[in-house]
């Protein structure tokens, strides 16, 4: 029965967007990035996406009624973190190890926390993070683009039983070319093939330019703050320019900065995370400088070639110390006398 | 004028664009309502100490001679709108819930209603005092929804000049359109108004400022002011809540009433363009306030418009009159969607400040079909509509945590006005003004 009086407060009118709009609109700008990864590594892919984002709203679920709490699968963004935690993984990556990265996701880096809006790190990138350190050798295992039989074949370890390990996969594996500067001390991928994808990588790290546009349209649709990829890539291209002006020899240009690893796909879609980012303008863009800054840090003097996974994870955990600083201007605020 | 001119127009910063929704009303001209059989008159009508009766049961009365008195300095008058019999002084309800005391008047059938009483004035010899005191005298309130007695605006405190009369014709809250229609309709009003607020505040200029939706009457007032070096019309980006004192302030003169303080602090008076529609209208006739112009709009009204109703004029009988028979007051908003209130009952008459009555669907279509509140998932786009600059994420965050003091000490929340644009982005559909709403009187409950 209704009410007799029925008071409502003011605004009455509201603009349509919701959660489920912008989460909806993130999976659908990763549908094409998902496709093509797909279509570059063929049924291992397709099987570690489907296996980690089933995990992944599986766990949300679980968590969902453990806590007793209303079923928040519906938000979709149980599915972005598991199809984000698939793109940052290497192809071949053994499907039991996805799942349980996953799992490690959902329930230690959201559920945790208190579910949507209140987990301090992009969860996916903390599953990843899971992934590097509990399966070192699988994380960083990487296979060449466009084998000829990926579409009937599976890639040996993605069927790997669980605890045991992976068959040799020697005949498979090539370096990135991150890695192949780092390690070899050269540059032997030209940048378009970079921006095209037609090389080695995660799942999701490997057409820059699919990247790009799919990011622009969540830019553009305003499910993703313009400010966190503007401020992380043009951080990361002016650090990287920075030295590649005093000594172009050892360090590489700006562009290959840009397009190569996980960067695109970092600063659109995952240092974009708007419960890990700032809320405030002003620390979104601290923020981002400061992801772009360490990215190159990472990637240039640190041990590992590729470093968006901990800079970013760096910094989701200075975000509240951003916050601290980093408050709007307020409208005609006086100054306070004798403080 | 300001860095803000660059893109598209001056205007504040933040702030939102919902759809202007005004095309059911403002080509329409203002019509007459006609007279309701009984009124009634709320001595509270304006921010401040109610009138005082000054009738009594069976008296009859003109139409526009004075029923009730001001109670001092900080109240107005009541005039009355309708030429008939008083049937008493009761206790009524008024829109806002709690009842109060009404004037209730019969109207008499079959009179010609003309207004039959007023109080000539020579409004040139008067002084800055005497001006103020006639406005008063006239029963004038603001006219933009706050309700707060024109002649206590206009009365400058001891030690600050004001260099510049700000009038608000943005009328920036969607479905309304009554200042659109005064500005064309009632200009010459309106800058007689606009030198008589001049003289009342000792301003040697005055600026109004009108949103870009409204070409039509910023051409009209540009004409009626072609010859004056004195007023200027100035054009502006259509933006919600320009209309607010503080932003237009911003918009128009690039400056910023300080935390807690009033425009006078820094050389600005701002009156609503309606208001001074009956200032310009009322003074020179020495005539009392006693009609006021109403958009009645929204998707559940049949013959929408602007009317000149009577104040005092039942809610339902105005709503017959449209061509709504509903009989949810949920449905009823007084003022416009983003600032305006439900109302508790249809038997609630309009007063002097009401601008707007609505009727919205009821839960049609995706702007008044509220989802359930969700997380705050930290988009920021509260931050970064916020005209005042506040962090409504963080204030809403404090709220859920009761941490009510933490919000006025650390970030602000005294200086939220409710325009509302936090609530209107929400994605999650989080009542944040409502949550600072009760915030603030929690914290005036406890300070007290």
């Amino acid at each position: 029965m209704r009410p007799r009086i029925e008071i409502k407060t003011s605004p009455h009118i509201k603009e349509p967007d919701t959660v489920e709009r912008i989460m909806r609109s993130v999976v659908l700008a990763l549908l094409p990035v998902c496709a093509f990864s797909v279509y570059q590594f063929g049924i291992s892919v397709a099987a570690l996406l489907v296996v980690t984002t089933v995990t992944a709203v599986l766990t949300e679920q679980l968590f969902n009624q453990l806590s007793g709490r209303a079923s928040t699968i519906g938000d979709y963004s149980a599915v972005i973190t598991g199809l984000l935690l698939a793109l940052t993984l290497p192809p071949a990556f053994p499907l039991w190890m996805a799942a349980v990265s996953a799992f490690v996701a959902i329930a230690l880096g959201k559920a945790l926390f208190g579910g949507l809006g209140y987990n301090p790190f992009n969860p996916a990138l903390l599953g990843r993070a899971f992934a590097a350190a509990a399966f070192p050798e699988a994380s960083s295992t990487w296979t060449q683009a466009g084998l000829a039989d990926r579409f009937t074949e599976f890639l040996p370890s993605t069927l790997a039983l669980p605890f045991m390990t992976p068959d040799s996969v020697d005949a498979y594996t090539t370096a990135t070319p991150l890695a192949e500067w780092k390690f070899e001390g050269q540059i032997a991928t030209e940048t378009w093939d970079l921006m095209l994808g037609t090389i080695a990588g995660s799942a999701g790290e490997t057409s820059a330019l699919l990247v790009l546009v799919c990011g622009l349209f969540l830019v553009l649709r305003g499910a993703v703050n313009w400010r966190v990829p503007v401020s992380v890539l043009g951080s990361a291209a002016a650090t990287a320019g920075v030295f590649y002006a005093l000594d172009p020899a050892a360090y590489p240009d700006p562009l290959f900065v840009l397009a190569s690893g996980a960067l695109m796909l970092g600063a659109f879609f995952m240092a974009s995370d708007m419960s890990s980012s700032p809320v405030t303008p002003a620390g979104i863009w601290i923020y981002g400088i400061l992801i772009g800054f360490l990215t190159v840090i990472i990637r240039f003097f640190g041990g590992l070639p590729e470093g968006v996974m901990y800079a970013i994870l760096l910094g989701n955990a200075a975000v509240p110390l951003i916050e601290r600083i980093a408050q709007p201007r307020m409208y005609g605020l006086r100054k306070r006398r004798g403080q | 004028m300001s860095v803000l001119s660059f893109l598209g127009g001056l205007t504040f910063p933040r702030g939102i664009e919902p759809p202007g929704r005004k095309d059911q009303t403002r080509k329409q001209p203002i019509r007459r309502l006609s007279f309701a059989p009984r009124m009634v008159l709320p001595l509270t009508q304006h921010f401040g100490r109610p009138a005082r009766s000054l009738v009594t049961r069976g008296q009859e009365v003109s139409r526009g001679e004075p029923i009730a008195e001001a109670d001092g300095w900080p109240s107005v008058p009541i005039h009355a709108p309708v030429t008939g019999t008083v049937e008493g002084v009761e206790l009524m309800p008024t829109a806002r819930g709690p009842k109060t005391e009404a004037i209730l008047l019969r109207t008499a059938p079959g009179d010609s209603q003309v207004v039959r009483w007023s109080r000539e004035r020579d409004l040139d010899a008067l002084s800055r005092q005497e001006l103020i005191e006639a406005i008063q005298d006239a029963g004038i309130v603001g006219q933009g929804g706050a309700s707060f007695p024109t002649h206590l605006k206009l009365s400058v405190p001891e030690g600050y000049a004001i260099d510049t009369l700000v009038v608000n014709g943005c009328e920036c809250e969607p479905f309304l359109s009554t200042d659109h229609r005064l500005m064309i309709e009632a200009t010459e009003s309106i800058i007689a108004g606009v030198r008589l607020a001049m003289r009342a505040v000792g301003a040697p200029e005055a600026v109004i400022g009108v949103e870009d939706n409204k070409p039509d009457a910023v051409a009209a007032l540009q004409q009626a002011v072609a010859e004056e070096d004195a007023i200027r019309v100035v054009q502006l980006k259509s933006k919600y809540p320009q209309g607010s004192e503080k932003m237009l302030i911003k918009a128009l003169l690039d400056r910023e009433v300080p935390s807690g303080g009033l425009p006078y602090e820094i050389g600005a008076v701002v009156n609503n363009i309606g208001t001074m529609a009956q200032l310009g209208h009322l003074l020179p006739r020495g005539e009392g306030l006693i009609e006021r112009v109403i958009t009645v709009a929204g998707p559940g009204v049949e013959r929408p418009g602007n009317y000149r109703v009577p104040v005092g004029t039942p809610l339902r009988y105005l709503l017959e009159e449209v061509g709504f028979e509903g009989d949810d007051p949920s449905r009823i908003i007084l003022g416009g969607p983003m600032m305006g209130n439900t109302v508790a009952f249809l038997d609630v008459p309009v007063t002097k400040g009401i601008s707007g009555v609505l009727v919205l669907p009821e839960g049609v279509g995706d702007e008044t079909d509220r989802p359930p509140t969700q997380p705050c998932i930290r988009c920021g786009r509260c931050v970064e509509v916020c005209p005042v600059g506040l962090n409504p994420a963080e204030l809403g965050r404090l709220a859920a945590k009761r941490q009510y003091e933490a919000m006025e000490e650390r970030f602000h929340l005294n200086d939220c006005f409710e325009c509302g644009c936090c609530s209107y982005v929400c994605p999650s559909n989080i009542p944040l003004v409502q949550y600072f709403r009760i915030a603030k009187s929690l914290n005036r409950e406890r300070a007290s």
